[in-house]
């Protein structure tokens, strides 16, 4: 592997896992802050690829279709709160699990009845389709960098909001004691049911934002629970910066884990196995760090 | 919401509600009738993501027995239908379902090559004779092979083996594979693979993914780097998509001629758009096949069942010929089991694909087309290969 197609590499990973990233920091919200166990949260990537791919057919422009498709995605996460899952936090962790597995179901089957088991394709924005080219075979699709820096921003703006904000601090000590913040005053109900909505809006955008590149097809969503969870757990659960630093570490090691050939003692290990790659990460880094790379100790 | 979705959304009641009647119909009881029926079990997919295959082969099966009026010596047809849901774990209970519970004479099924391979058990335990109209898992016609076992569909090796000497004779030396890792996408790069070393190639390096991810672009920049003279791949429904989007984001398109087995250019060139355009392709079937035959059914075809035929009606429709030709021979009677399957075992199918006949393994010696996407249509340039027959490695019958 030559040096040019070495950086294509990594920086093919730092774009893969932003985008992780983006799907993941919904989940890590929702489990970390608010403790809750939410099998949805892939399908509520999938509810936003179609959402994607729905209402920029019906407004032909993707803009307003992501605009439009955030407004309603809050609104999904806001009624789910207050219909269901408000209901569960006292519960044990089973029930919610239940629960977000019947929540799979029936957007599985809702989406079979509107939209049908097709393949869709969502087209990329005029000004985006363009390609730069990087060596004489290889070109970079712009659509991939813009994504990479929504990500970026995104990521920065939660950190931010997290960390900084008044409001922030609220969240993180609903956290740690909710009948104490509850007892200062604040309405703690709205807060879960604002940070519970945020949660299903951020993996909803980042798949309206996949859409054009991951196309839109029945079970994408599961495809993504499974790699989130991962991402999760390796950075620590609730932690932002851990999920940011294991969703790249996560776009790295599969990146890698793909292309580069390995063999010990005449049997293929790499490609072969790419598969595990990650999987493999994540035992290790529970081995060495049993809370994750940013998580607190129990 | 658009006109396209409200229409999806009725085509999918319309689906769900034919499917209702017939499991409505089939699970009512069967009292006494003077003579008896030919039992037919259906086990293919009606939901998932191969419910649309399901559906297809269906009504192409269905269109065969009704084109032949549908009795034999007197005995009419009745069908016993289940969803397989493309579960493999479910396999083989639905069908020794079929097989004890409802005495099915006959088993028709299915899509997926894992519950495929269940339903081979089953058949080859109770000695029921097995149709497959679509799986290609290479094991049952190879080394699970029986005397009661028979495919109207391919191998996965079938479609790709031809594409190795295409290409070869092009002049192409370096080539890469790319596919999932798992049976159907393995069996049909080992395919190519032999097709392509055979007439002098060398296949350089082949590449994974996991079933069913989608992240290619690191694999696209290995290509780029390798610079290849051809890539082979196999994909089908979302995968094939996503790859042939971004094969032309990534700047490939036009530089590294892009091929593979035709499942992956087959149902899906609405959703690809241009990204397809000049693919080329292998298959035993075309949409545009230019023979009476072909031309006569999707006619048949799109006035009965409003929808157009795909490679997946064909299967079905000469899985129902296949029937048709052992029911003649014994006149429906069913107890004639050795005439029955020595008469599925040499017949000849009159196919909208081109007429096949069957190999020693019962599975489809075909011709092989070569096809080429040109607006948005699988239009067939030629025959890659004439009369194929999968090797059957491992059967002994």
């Amino acid at each position: 592997m030559d040096a040019n197609t070495f950086l294509i590499q990594v920086l093919n990973g730092i774009q893969y896992g932003l985008l992780l990233f983006l799907v993941a920091s919904g989940l890590t919200l929702i489990l970390g802050i608010m403790g809750i166990i939410n099998l949805a949260h892939g399908t509520f990537y999938m509810v936003g690829a179609y959402l994607a791919f729905s209402l920029s057919q019906h407004f032909g422009n993707l803009w307003l279709a992501m605009a439009g498709g955030v407004v309603i995605a809050v609104v999904i996460g806001l009624v789910l709160e207050w219909l269901l899952i408000s209901r569960l936090y006292h519960r044990d962790h089973l029930y919610q699990v239940l629960l977000t597995y019947g929540l799979i179901l029936i957007f599985e089957e809702l989406r079979s009845v509107v939209f049908g088991d097709d393949v869709h394709g969502v087209a990329v924005p005029e000004i985006l389709r363009v390609s730069i080219p990087l060596t004489e075979t290889l070109s970079y699709p712009v659509y991939r960098l813009w994504m990479s820096a929504v990500c970026l921003v995104l990521a920065v703006g939660m950190y931010f909001l997290i960390q900084k904000t008044r409001l922030g601090m609220i969240i993180r000590a609903g956290a740690a004691n909710r009948e104490m913040v509850q007892s200062l005053g604040i309405n703690i109900n709205l807060l879960y049911r604002l940070v519970f909505a945020l949660g299903v809006a951020l993996a909803a955008f980042a798949g309206m934002i996949a859409a054009p590149v991951a196309s839109v097809f029945p079970g994408m969503g599961n495809q993504v629970l499974i790699v989130c969870f991962v991402v999760v757990v390796i950075g620590g659960i609730g932690s932002v910066k851990g999920a940011m630093l294991a969703a790249i570490l996560i776009g790295l090691v599969d990146t890698f884990g793909k292309v580069i050939s390995l063999e010990i003692g005449g049997v293929q290990l790499l490609p072969q196995l790419s598969g595990m790659m990650i999987y493999v990460l994540m035992a290790g880094v529970l081995l060495a760090r049993p809370e994750g790379l940013f998580g607190k100790r129990a | 919401m658009s006109k396209n979705q409200a229409f999806h959304r009725r085509g999918f009641l319309k689906t769900a509600i034919a499917a209702a009647a017939v499991a409505g119909v089939v699970s009512l009881p069967s009292f006494a009738y003077a003579q008896s029926k030919i039992k037919v079990g259906l086990m293919l997919p009606y939901t998932g993501t191969y419910a649309q295959l399901g559906v297809a082969i269906t009504n192409g099966f269905k269109m065969a027995m009704s084109e032949s009026g549908g009795k034999f010596g007197g005995h009419e047809l009745e069908y016993f239908t289940v969803d397989d849901e493309s579960s493999p774990p479910k396999a083989t209970d639905n069908a020794n379902a079929l097989v004890t519970r409802d005495k099915v004479d006959v088993l028709v099924g299915t899509v997926h090559s894992g519950v495929v391979m269940g339903m081979v058990k089953v058949a080859r335990d109770s000695g029921t004779p097995l149709i497959i109209p679509n799986a290609g898992a290479g094991a049952a016609t190879g080394s699970q092979c029986a005397p009661n076992i028979f495919r109207t569909s391919f191998t996965n090796w079938q479609p790709a083996y031809p594409m190795g000497k295409v290409l070869a004779d092009r002049g192409i030396k370096k080539a890469v594979t790319l596919t999932w890792k798992y049976g159907a996408g393995i069996e049909a790069i080992e395919g190519f693979k032999e097709g392509f070393k055979k007439a002098g190639g060398t296949v350089v390096k082949e590449l994974f993914l996991p079933f069913p991810s989608v992240e290619f672009q690191p694999l696209l920049t290995e290509i780029a780097s390798i610079k290849p003279d051809a890539v082979f791949v196999f994909f089908a429904g979302g995968g094939g998509v996503k790859l042939m989007k971004d094969w032309q984001a990534a700047g490939l398109k036009g530089k590294i001629g892009l091929y593979g087995s035709g499942f992956l250019t087959d149902g899906v060139l609405d959703a690809t758009g241009s990204a397809a355009d000049g693919i080329e392709t292998t298959l035993h079937y075309g949409d545009g096949i230019e023979t009476p035959k072909n031309k006569t059914f999707r006619l048949n075809y799109a006035k009965t069942y409003k929808l157009q035929p795909d490679v997946y009606a064909v299967q079905g429709y000469d899985a129902g010929l296949l029937l048709v030709a052992g029911l003649k021979a014994v006149k429906g009677d069913m107890s004639k089991k050795k005439e029955f399957l020595s008469a599925m075992e040499k017949a000849k199918i009159d196919s909208p694909r081109g007429a096949w006949t069957m190999s020693k393994a019962h599975n489809p010696v075909q011709d092989i087309y070569l096809r080429k996407v040109v607006n948005g249509e699988n239009k067939v340039t030629g025959v890659a290969q004439k009369a194929l027959a999968d090797p059957a490695r491992g059967c002994k019958m």
